[in-house]
């Protein structure tokens, strides 16, 4: 069994606070069963996580770093999408 | 006498945890993928730490022991008092799953048992340990299965590791005077009742692998009162030789 055929699994853990899985890093396994095993064993040894979830590479479609002009650019000078200009009235404390 | 007997059976289930984990140790860095040599190095861990649980009660229980470290680096051979099974050289990878295999399944039926035990030590240990080998059980099962059902050549190479640890795991079944008695007082349950649950997890698991059971032949015994393998002594020239060469050091 060569580690050349094992394909290669994105990992996410949701550590005990967290309320979302988080990505943190890859491994090979040759199927989902192997996968959650060896995440658990990379990736949880130091009470990291409570949650694994993991996913083929080849399932991830990522944007194209060739784009990032046109993809992140526009929102550069859009500061009125934070919602800071609202006034708070005291009572609702800390937000 | 009942100290006596406790002490001796802490040594029994503390040996067979160090040995096993200094065994286990050994793949660290040789490991066949870097996933699985993680895994083992893990399992190797679990068994130390449940090693140093059991030595310190033992130590404890004896009174004039100063501690787990003297118990572990300081005994000869025929102080040892683990199962022949937890000595036996790792083989290939197939081998060290088998015995992780067969150990396991075993471990687990004991410490099920140890769970409800009236020694309020031995049931806080049980508690700890039966989580890792609750794990160490499933990563070895999968495995087995994964070899078993795979390629011709790891149905063969697990097929015939099965096949060469049997005769060490008719120890895992045996009790004598020390079980005797702490059973009798509530402490811990006889070995060979422990059996029945244990061939039928090895067995299911064979099946779905699609392995056959080996044939019950000659068993190996001996381990629990000091009758070693040649192994145990290069294990211990290992494991010991810095308390040896520099007593009391610490690091």
């Amino acid at each position: 069994m060569s580690k050349n055929t094992w394909p290669l699994w994105e990992v996410f853990i949701r550590s005990k606070q967290g309320l979302s899985h988080k990505h943190v890093g890859s491994l090979h396994a040759a199927d989902a069963t192997m996968a959650i095993e060896n995440a658990r064993d990379v990736y949880t040894r130091r009470m990291e996580g409570v949650s694994i979830w993991v996913v083929p590479s080849e399932a991830i479609t990522a944007s194209s770093p060739d784009e990032k002009e046109l993809l992140y650019d526009p929102a550069n000078d859009k500061v009125y999408r934070h919602p800071t200009f609202y006034e708070i009235p005291p009572e609702v404390g800390h937000m | 006498m009942q100290k006596d007997s406790l002490f001796n059976y802490l040594l029994r289930q503390g040996d067979n945890s160090l040995i096993l984990g200094q065994r286990i140790a050994e793949w660290c860095g040789h490991g066949p993928v870097l996933e699985e040599d993680i895994a083992l190095t893990n399992t190797a861990l679990d068994y130390i730490g449940q090693a140093t649980l059991w030595l310190e009660y033992a130590a404890k229980v004896e009174g004039s022991v100063k501690d787990a470290d003297h118990l572990a680096f300081l005994r000869d051979v025929f102080d040892f008092k683990n199962c022949i099974i937890t000595e036996t050289p790792n083989g290939d990878y197939a081998y060290t799953i088998a015995r992780q295999f067969i150990y396991s399944a075993y471990q687990v039926e004991l410490l099920n048992v140890l769970l409800n035990s009236s020694d309020e030590q031995i049931k806080g240990i049980a508690a700890k340990s039966i989580k890792e080998a609750r794990y160490h059980l499933k990563h070895s099962r999968d495995w087995v299965l994964r070899m078993g059902d795979g390629t011709e050549e790891s149905h063969n190479r697990i097929q015939k590791a099965l096949h060469d640890i049997w005769a060490y795991t008719g120890e895992l079944f045996e009790d004598d005077d020390v079980e005797i008695e702490l059973h009798a007082a509530g402490i811990i349950p006889l070995n060979q009742s422990l059996y029945a649950n244990w061939i039928e997890v090895v067995k299911d698991t064979l099946e779905e692998a699609t392995l056959e059971l080996p044939a019950s032949e000659y068993m190996q015994s001996g381990g629990r009162t000091g009758k070693h393998s040649e192994h145990l002594g290069h294990i211990l020239s290992e494991m010991q030789f810095l308390q040896r060469a520099y007593p009391g050091s610490k690091w």
